[in-house]
């Protein structure tokens, strides 16, 4: 337990760090382009374009600038007001955006790890068969297809074609599921093959065949004995899934047309919206590492010879 | 060392004739090294094997796509053209009215263009003054350059794809390929567009692969040799920039340099976007390399032949790179053939973004994007998405079964193994 503690927090300091030197990368990027956000603008009378500068701090030196806007994020948790989106602080929209992205990420990775280990099981028990063949060659081109090739396929295939989902949209189950498919599918194709490596190695281990000497039923010893020492590849691989969850999620938003914060990310990049942009990239860089912590620490929970450190 | 002994000197006593027998037996026991070893297990890899033959034609498609003959990829016709579906029917090059070529033939059109080009050379070389001579040549060949009829069909050629477009045309005249793939939206041919696009897609692959194996390679290296505080610190940063977003930073960044004065002041040191972007993509994929070349330095450094470099006085350098290094090639070449699948698809997604490779540059990323835009219910144009699929995911697939099948062969383990 006191390891635990001990590692959280010095995760937490780590977790600190990386933001930090995130956010001043970003600043310095942000500053060094030249102009202000309403120099493109349509003229505004310079009394005006002042005061504007004096509204946004547009108008303190540099380093009052850096420190002004960490300090609002450290104690008013503000990442400060978009430049491209009237009416919005960057906080507000990360508010609208989250709930979406996170429950298409998660729906994602659930699907994956489902549809992942089952199919890894099933082909690494039926070795050799025309079954675990199929399997793990869909696996490839689950791998080798680009999921924003696969999601247009799927619209024209489910959407029009034969009519079971929704084109858009966002609420209902059904309106969430083929997103959510698509954007897992390359997930789950990776965790079938690193399920079906395990599943092999251990298969081959004494203490399975101790068990089915010992006449214990297949299914025992496939889901007791076998299953939790082959998933150890595929929990380490979670923190790099969610990596590519949430990159996945940037292409599925703007294909789907959902709310969420990735298409806004998109947006921000390309219409140069600074502060949406770096809101984003701190709000993602904080989200990527809690789950790597998590996934490290429930790797220890799982394998009890790994020390956390 | 020659292979029979010395005739000039005849075989003497029984001992000198055993000792003739026996350096003959040894010079014909061939050592096995591991590189010999491993390509032969790679041979019997049937899929692995149709994946490396699969990729040196396509290596070998993409170096000498300007030399095929293909249609011109960024010549639109929206007339007559657009959405054609895959058909063989036969085209001219240049036979476009729009194109307003001498006889609607590229070959017409270049002999007409190279007989008015001598002409008003001539003209200009009559100048007695040898300083506005000068002058007005110089002016005249860079015009000139500009209306190359070559610049209408294919898009900024570098000196080396120019040559090989001339060889092209003097080869193949005005016929090439019919649109096998069909056509898209502005009526540009699919196949020869796909082609270019794989050669944009493979460059970047193989340069950014290439970035990325020096960083981390030499990262690794060091972190994994020198060991001690050394490595921890360079290893917990590589941890720290695991834990970043990197999509995201790049996404930033390549806006960034998409910035006008940015571009600009790059533009001014003669650096092109796409360079950047090489560069970008290669950084970021160091991380993993890093981790496994250090591993393997850990393992290798109290190998007894880097104490006995370090005993004749070799350098820290000179041993990294000289000695333990080319020992890692192993590793390094499996991870290698899986980050060049990754880096291909992560300049697909972002051009699928439109933050990557700009038109009127093909990529395959692009071509996708076209494809996916262009699907409809309405009509069904498929070619437009298969083929430009197709293409990307062969490729990945292929790159994915020869990591495989290298990573296999080249695992200790299986040494003298089936």
């Amino acid at each position: 337990m006191k390891d635990l503690l001990s590692y959280a927090i010095r995760r937490f300091g780590w977790m600190l760090l990386t933001v930090w030197a995130v956010y001043t990368v970003s600043f310095v990027l942000m500053r060094a382009v030249p102009g202000n956000p309403f120099s493109s603008e349509r003229t505004v009378p310079p009394a005006i374009e002042r005061q504007l500068r004096a509204r946004y701090n547009l108008d303190a030196p540099p380093i009052e600038q850096y420190t002004d806007y960490l300090v609002g994020i450290v104690t008013r948790g503000d990442l400060g007001v978009s430049i491209r989106l009237e009416d919005y602080t960057v906080n507000e929209v990360l508010a609208e955006g989250f709930p979406v992205s996170a429950s298409l990420a998660i729906l994602a990775l659930v699907f994956a790890l489902t549809l992942g280990v089952t199919a890894g099981v099933v082909s690494a028990v039926y070795r050799g068969s025309i079954g675990d063949v199929a399997l793990m060659a869909t696996a490839v081109l689950g791998i080798a297809i680009p999921n924003f090739v696969l999601a247009s396929l799927a619209i024209l295939l489910f959407v029009f074609l034969i009519p079971i989902f929704p084109a858009a949209g966002w609420g209902t189950l059904r309106q969430v599921a083929l997103p959510a498919l698509c954007l897992g599918a390359p997930v789950a194709a990776y965790v079938a093959r690193l399920t079906r490596a395990g599943m092999l190695e251990v298969l081959g281990r004494e203490h399975v065949r101790t068990a089915f000497a010992k006449g214990l039923p297949k299914s025992t010893v496939i889901l007791k004995h076998v299953l939790p020492g082959a998933l150890l590849p595929v929990v380490s691989y979670l923190g790099p899934a969610t990596a590519s969850v949430l990159t996945g999620s940037l292409v599925l938003e703007k294909i789907f047309a959902l709310p969420g914060i990735g298409s806004h990310f998109i947006y921000a990049a390309t219409q140069r919206d600074y502060t949406l942009a770096m809101g984003m990239v701190l709000t993602y860089t904080v989200l990527l590492f809690v789950m790597n912590s998590l996934v490290d620490l429930s790797y220890a929970v799982i394998d009890p010879r790994v020390k956390l450190q | 060392m020659s292979d029979s002994p010395p005739p000039s000197r005849p075989v003497a006593g029984p001992d000198e004739a055993a000792l003739a027998r026996i350096l003959q037996e040894s010079r014909e026991i061939r050592g096995v090294s591991l590189w010999q070893d491993a390509w032969r297990r790679l041979r019997r890899n049937r899929a692995a094997m149709a994946s490396l033959v699969f990729l040196i034609t396509l290596m070998l498609a993409a170096i000498f796509t300007p030399l095929l003959p293909l249609q011109s990829p960024i010549d639109k016709d929206l007339n007559n053209r657009r959405f054609l579906p895959p058909n063989a029917e036969s085209v001219v090059m240049g036979s476009r009215p729009g194109l307003k070529f001498e006889d609607g033939r590229l070959t017409a059109q270049l002999a007409k263009y190279q007989a008015e080009i001598a002409e008003q050379r001539a003209e200009i070389l009559a100048i007695s003054d040898p300083v506005e001579r000068a002058e007005q040549l110089a002016a005249f060949d860079t015009r000139s350059s500009v209306e190359h009829p070559f610049n209408q069909l294919w898009n900024q050629l570098g000196p080396v794809a120019f040559t090989m477009c001339r060889i092209r045309v003097a080869i193949f005249g005005d016929w090439a390929v019919p649109s096998l793939f069909g056509t898209d939206k502005l009526g540009r041919d699919l196949l020869s567009r796909v082609f270019w696009g794989s050669r944009v897609s493979l460059v970047v692959g193989i340069v950014a692969t290439i970035v990325s194996l020096i960083i981390g390679v030499s990262y690794g290296a060091i972190a994994g040799y020198l060991g001690g505080t050394v490595d921890a610190i360079m290893m917990r940063f590589v941890d720290m920039l695991y834990s970043i977003p990197f999509i995201f930073v790049v996404i930033f960044l390549v806006t960034f340099l998409g910035e006008d004065s940015v571009k600009k002041i790059l533009d001014d040191y003669g650096i092109e976007q796409i360079t950047i972007f090489y560069i970008i993509i290669g950084a970021i994929y160091w991380l993993t390399m890093s981790r496994v070349v250090r591993g393997q330095v850990l393992s290798l450094r109290h190998e007894q032949f880097v104490e006995a470099a370090r005993t004749v006085g070799a350098s820290p350098a000179r041993i990294i790179f000289r000695h333990v290094v080319p020992n890692t090639l192993g590793v390094v070449i499996v991870y290698l053939t899986l980050t060049i699948p990754s880096v291909m698809l992560f300049e697909a997604f972002l051009s699928f973004l439109g933050l990557g490779v700009a038109p009127p540059d093909v990529s395959l990323g692009l071509l996708l994007n076209d494809g996916v835009e262009a699907l409809s219910i309405v009509e069904l144009f498929w070619w437009v998405v298969v083929f430009p699929g197709a293409a990307l995911a062969l490729t990945l697939f292929a790159l994915n079964f020869l990591g495989d099948g290298l990573r296999d062969a080249l695992d200790p383990k299986m040494k003298n193994r089936s």
